[in-house]
């Protein structure tokens, strides 16, 4: 990696920390649980790590890390996925005339 | 096959897009769903771009990590209740900061440690937040579930050790940025981290964990994009940000709820009983009225405006969708009743929210502190469930005590107050509220659940 692609990077990731403060900023107190859970489906995106890792593996050692990185990575994406996109669920509800909402 | 650089980059861009959007269209609960689908769309795009990389193999490693890993991510998500949804979150931390670490040791074992320094400082540094991150979120996770006690687990000398402990995971950090090739030092400095993290969480008790795992999250974002430098990864670098910024504003806000600092949320070991400060005595005459549920039925049916404040307690009993019932039955009766949410109420931000969206109760019932709070003068019964520290008046008055300052719900501006609690132990600060000895407020002792469930045939037949 050269210097300069380090500096760039860099970049890159203050620029987004700024981003990251003003979108995160916008979201209600009230969706503070789902933005957790999304948020923790976000840094799934190791799993491009871990397939870069495992799957470019050639000894033993390398694919046994990777293996478990990859499994790891996968439980986060999915999981993080579908708790949040349930617990969105629950607030899309529209609150309408409040008695014709029986369950 | 893809093999153009250019085109690789486009299509995680695309991703990073996705990401930015799903965020963005959290701002509002009618379109947040649609944002987290989005998400979805951006994290399929980056596996795909990724898995179609010229020159990947071990396909059959990969397929079965991926059925393992989703296996149990959906059975995980599937299964898990709205009031253990903080451990959930817990554990996707951990599981995210451990695939960051792993990748870091797998790329410094395939370099055989020969790293440029800025990718040594990388890989150091993902090795060393992902473990904190992961044996952190997993001593949280225990926590949450109980399977330890919430209480702060200190011994004499503790922020010494911890120091030590992680003064030498940054030595070894710093030894493997200046050059050490050794595989033991990346091993020993991920051993050192996840002591650390195991020892930074320990003594930090149930009702800070809104801090703490809003700062996992932000950690386990950070390992992301720290592992983003170590291969070169653009969408990794701005996912991992994205997160790191998330969690570290969510961390801000919470201690700001708290009114106080984070370094005093990690090491002031909050939550012992505290001798002597703080303690309102109940040595001056004054005493608790209980009562039962029929009298607090009464109350409820003919008050004109009733604020219910849940808390951890509400959780606790599963008393959400009963609580709602209740609101129904009051409604019907022409009560206007309105929710009120502290910030920390419960075990993560938001919590609170979580639990009455999941029972149904329309988002437009649920008012933050600062709407609410002048509504308390004009409300006839503030109900409160399971709430404690949060409604402590001494926060106000007492400059003696612990939670001095911290912003809470007016609920002894209400023209009366019913308390429900199991009973008359402390709140989680170890300190008596002095709400329950004001001459306006009632205690309904019992479990949640059972109370209102009491309270809800009580108000039937009356």
């Amino acid at each position: 990696m050269s210097q300069l692609t380090f500096v760039l990077e860099l970049t890159i990731l203050v620029l987004a920390a700024f981003l990251g403060f003003e979108v995160v900023s916008k979201v209600p107190t009230m969706l503070h649980t789902p933005l957790m859970s999304g948020t923790n489906f976000i840094h799934g995106i190791v799993i491009v790590g871990a397939i870069l890792i495992l799957g470019f593996a050639d000894d033993t050692f390398t694919k046994a890390v990777g293996f478990v990185a990859m499994m790891l990575a996968t439980a986060n994406v999915v999981g993080g996925w579908f708790v949040t996109d349930r617990m969105l669920e629950m607030f899309k509800r529209r609150p309408e005339p409040k008695k014709d909402n029986p369950d | 096959m893809i093999s153009d650089p250019d085109v690789l980059s486009l299509l995680y861009l695309v991703a990073i897009v996705c990401f930015i959007l799903a965020l963005r269209f959290l701002s509002s609960p009618k379109h947040a769903r649609r944002g987290n689908w989005l998400g979805g769309v951006g994290m399929l795009v980056a596996i795909a771009t990724t898995l179609l990389l010229e020159g990947i193999s071990n396909w059959v490693l990969i397929v079965v990590a991926a059925a393992i890993g989703s296996v149990v991510g959906v059975i995980g998500a599937r299964r898990v209740k709205m009031t253990a949804m903080p451990q959930m979150v817990a554990l996707f931390n951990g599981v995210g900061g451990g695939a960051a670490a792993l990748i870091a040791l797998a790329e410094f074992h395939e370099l055989d440690g020969v790293l440029v320094w800025d990718e040594a400082l990388s890989v150091a540094l993902s090795a060393l937040i992902g473990s904190i991150s992961f044996a952190g979120s997993l001593v949280a996770f225990a926590k949450l579930q109980e399977l330890v006690s919430g209480r702060p687990i200190v011994f004499p000398g503790q922020n010494v050790v911890n120091v030590l402990i992680l003064g030498g995971a940054a030595a070894l950090a710093i030894a493997i940025v200046a050059g050490l090739e050794e595989q033991w030092a990346i091993v020993a400095l991920i051993l050192l981290a996840l002591v650390f993290g195991v020892m930074f969480v320990l003594p930090i008790g149930g009702a800070d964990m809104p801090v703490v795992i809003s700062l996992l999250n932000a950690f386990t974002g950070l390992a992301a994009s720290a592992t983003g430098f170590v291969l070169d990864s653009t969408v990794l670098i701005v996912a991992g940000m994205l997160v790191g910024a998330s969690g570290t504003l969510l961390t801000l806000l919470m201690a700001k709820a708290m009114n106080r600092s984070i370094a005093n949320v990690l090491f002031g070991a909050f939550g012992q009983v505290q001798a002597g400060a703080g303690q309102a005595r109940a040595d001056d005459g004054r005493t608790v009225r209980a009562t039962g549920a029929d009298d607090v039925a009464v109350q409820l049916s003919f008050a004109r405006k009733v604020v219910v404040v849940p808390g951890y307690g509400m959780a606790v009993a599963q008393a959400q969708h009963d609580v709602r019932q209740l609101a129904d039955l009051l409604e019907e009766r022409g009560v206007d009743v309105k929710y009120a949410i502290h910030p920390v109420a419960g075990r993560m931000p938001g919590h609170m929210n979580v639990l009455l969206a999941e029972a149904n109760v329309p988002y437009t019932q649920l008012f933050e502190m600062d709407e609410i709070n002048p509504e308390f003068p004009q409300t006839d019964v503030a109900l409160v469930i399971g709430a404690n520290d949060v409604t402590n008046p001494a926060a106000r008055s007492d400059p003696a005590s612990p939670i001095y300052g911290m912003p809470i719900l007016d609920v002894d501006k209400a023209a009366s107050i019913i308390v429900m609690k199991r009973s008359m132990n402390p709140g989680f600060a170890g300190i008596d509220n002095e709400l329950y000895l004001d001459g306006k407020t009632t205690m309904l002792f019992g479990d949640a659940k059972e109370s209102v469930l009491k309270l809800i045939s009580a108000v039937k037949s009356s």
